[in-house]
């Protein structure tokens, strides 16, 4: 086999890639170029997610109201951050929309409190990625649809969840003391707000994910690429 | 007594599952192969960048097919576009795909169009296959028994790399649909109706297979209507499962086996079909005959009703509905209580991977052949492929469309979210046969979108408002002449 050392190129599209690197190739079976081992894996474990919160009221909250098509128009990721929620956010002329993510008091917060199947419609990555660029690192809320908790997962933004009644306790000390800083633990699966406690759930495949670092599956993805290249012998197409 | 150690029997999903396992991983999911990965230009140029950034390459080029359709234009086809975000996006993916030896169906090869409709035409699209696309309606290719995921950024770049995904298994939810639809009911009416009973949540966790008589009897284009909108009731996948009208529509395709390789993949096609004893996780019936013509008043695809219905109270509606009810009627400017017929429409849109199908032209066009699109109406007829509008064109349907006052456009995703030139203006109200009825979808962020059949969109479009296309074109009696 031949072991081919590779430079890293560092490029701006996809920062948290450098966690992955750098590995080491080996010429597989197929003569396709394959990573085989990671000499380093440094994806960095998410136990714990603190900050301050801001509610985005209303359930059914779909992707094309997190980041609007028309801002999709791009080949990076790069500059979606200041389009999230862009159409409830501002109106057709620019101005600034009455909404919690306008306010000044919640300048700064990095947890969106949410409700129920929040990030329906599209499979586009584009909007946990604009969220993340827009400083949230993670969502409470009732529920999330399949495909957005699994895109933010991957980019190491937990999606946990809490009961109605949870959830309306959280909103409520946020609107009255927008300051608080929340913690929400992976570990012990517990949110904590000005001295409260309260329980979260989440997959337990994206908790066991978030917190070994093995988050973004690409590293498992390419353990093993003998047993994916016995599978594509096995099958008969293509 | 004896114990029953039958082995009861599995589903399609289930089988395609275990087909296509690579290995479980440590966190309980199933690296799964995906062996079919299909990409277009809005979520995999990221993908590739990740690719350059770790110095990886694709690992199967073969197994990937490419195709451009969110951002061309439908009414120029010479280059360079006139935006040039959309002109650099076309040579973002034209550039991939020439780096890494990807089948690309460019503009000029006659084969562009809707990635869920160009797929299943050149008989990429096969039973028992697993099918990944950065693209939420993926599900569509589940008509043919495929497992079909859409997927995010990061997991085409997973594929690319790996041509694998890290998954969960999914429970699998069997909707019967018996009985035989009523004349003016149509695939979309189905799905909507689906949706709006098991709600836009209802699939959360479960694969649906779609089955029953209705099903039994569906062309392959309307199985792919209805699997096309799994995702918006919530299902990451659906399927119906396959049977000789299936393997009818692939024989002599570009991509289907030939020759001798034909009856084995028949055979073996067959065999992915669930059991007759298979065990589902839940159930669902429906009878045909209790579905009519359906028509969306609201912003999420699960808040419709049928056209001789009246827009539910908030009052009647349980806390949930309610809340999003109310920001449905303020945003759409619609009155609980009243009727969805008769409301003035500004534009029509009939296209898209749900119903931007040969079939749904032709239905179409025989009943607008000879009629006029409302004045104050835009229409427009956006064919889902190159394909399809090559052979709409030679039937004659672009003429009858275009005599009617439908401006006959080129192949691509067009007005369905209106990433290319065609847009809502200001709070236009739209008599859509696409999937979502999201706010702003359709390009304006005010903008308003009714999701309804092919056919009732061209009712729509003629009277200028929400029409009951069974008396406008006198289907119940077409009909019953045949």
């Amino acid at each position: 086999m031949a072991h081919l050392e590779r430079e890293p190129v560092f490029n701006h599209r996809s920062s948290r890639l450098f966690h992955l690197l750098p590995m080491i190739f080996v010429e597989s079976r197929t003569g396709s170029r394959f990573a085989a081992r990671f000499t380093m894996n440094t994806l960095p474990a998410i136990k714990q997610v603190s900050g301050r919160a801001v509610p985005v009221p209303g359930d059914d909250v779909d992707t094309d109201r997190i980041i609007p098509a028309r801002f999709m128009k791009c080949v990076t990721f790069d500059g979606l951050g200041e389009f999230a929620f862009y159409d409830v956010r501002f109106d057709g002329d620019g101005n600034k929309k009455k909404h919690p993510l306008n306010e000044a008091r919640f300048d700064g917060a990095s947890i969106m409190l949410v409700g129920s199947n929040f990030g329906c419609g599209s499979s586009r990555e584009h909007a946990p990625q604009s969220l993340h660029k827009f400083g949230v690192r993670a969502l409470i809320g009732l529920s999330y649809a399949e495909i957005f908790f699994g895109n933010s997962t991957t980019l190491g933004i937990p999606c946990v969840s809490v009961d109605e009644k949870t959830l309306h306790t959280l909103v409520e000390i946020v609107e009255s003391h927008p300051e608080t800083e929340l913690k929400i633990d992976l570990e012990t699966k517990k949110i904590t707000a000005a001295g409260n406690e309260f329980p979260l759930t989440i997959a337990e495949s994206a908790r066991e994910g978030l917190l070994s670092a093995e988050w973004d599956a690409l590293a498992l993805l390419m353990k093993d690429p003998a047993d994916i290249e016995t599978v594509a012998e096995r099958l008969h197409y293509v | 007594m004896l114990l029953n150690l039958t082995i009861m029997g599995k589903t399609l999903f289930h089988k395609v599952w275990e087909d296509h396992a690579v290995r479980k991983l440590p966190n309980g999911q199933t690296q799964l192969f995906i062996g079919t990965h299909l990409i277009h230009e809005v979520t995999s140029p990221q993908a590739f960048g990740m690719l350059g950034d770790l110095g990886l390459s694709v690992k199967y080029p073969q197994r990937t097919f490419a195709t451009v359709d969110h951002i061309v234009p439908t009414n120029e086809t010479l280059e360079p576009y006139s935006d040039p975000l959309a002109q650099a996006m076309i040579e973002e993916l034209r550039k991939n795909c020439a780096d890494n030896d990807i089948t690309f169906f460019d503009t000029n090869t006659g084969m562009q169009g809707v990635v869920h409709i160009v797929g299943p035409e050149q008989g990429i699209t096969q039973p028992g296959t697993t099918i990944a696309c950065g693209d939420s309606h993926t599900a569509t290719h589940g008509a043919f028994g495929a497992i079909a995921f859409g997927i995010g950024t990061s997991q085409v770049r997973d594929v690319l790399a790996t041509q694998s995904l890290a998954l969960s298994e999914l429970k699998v939810r069997r909707i019967n649909v018996s009985g035989k639809l009523g004349p003016g009911v149509y695939a979309k009416d189905v799905i909507l109706h689906i949706i709006r009973v098991l709600g836009v949540n209802g699939g959360l966790g479960y694969a649906y297979e779609y089955g029953g008589e209705v099903f039994d009897r569906f062309t392959m284009e309307e199985r792919m209507t209805v699997c096309n909108m799994s995702i918006e009731g919530g299902a990451r996948c659906g399927y119906v499962n396959p049977d000789q009208t299936t393997f009818d529509y692939l024989k002599g395709r570009p991509y289907s086996p030939k020759g001798a390789e034909w009856d084995t993949a028949v055979e073996r096609w067959a065999s992915f079909a669930s059991d007759a004893d298979a065990q589902y996780d839940d159930v669902y019936n429906i009878d045909a005959a209790d579905i009519k013509p359906t028509v969306t008043w609201g912003i999420n695809p699960a808040q419709a009703i049928f056209i001789d219905e009246k827009m539910p109270l908030l009052d009647e509606l349980d806390s949930h509905d309610r809340a999003t009810a109310q920001e449905a009627y303020e945003y759409m400017s619609l009155t609980e209580g009243a009727p969805i017929r008769g409301q003035k429409i500004d534009v029509a849109f009939i296209g898209s991977c749900t119903n931007g199908r040969l079939s749904d032209l032709e239905e179409v066009a025989q009943y607008v052949k000879g009629k006029k699109v409302s004045a104050h109406v835009k229409a427009i007829v956006v064919p889902g492929s190159q394909v399809v509008a090559k052979i709409a064109i030679e039937k004659g349907l672009d003429k009858i469309f275009s005599e009617a006052g439908f401006e006959w456009r080129a192949a691509g995703c067009s007005m369905c979210l209106a990433m290319n030139p065609d847009k809502l203006i200001g709070n236009q109200l739209c008599a859509s046969s696409s999937n979502r009825n999201f706010k702003g979808r359709q390009g304006s962020p005010t903008g308003r979108t009714l999701l309804m059949s092919p056919v009732m969109v061209a009712a729509a479009a003629i009277t200028g408002e929400v029409t009951d296309a069974r008396e406008l074109f006198n289907q119940t009696a077409t009909i019953a002449a045949v």
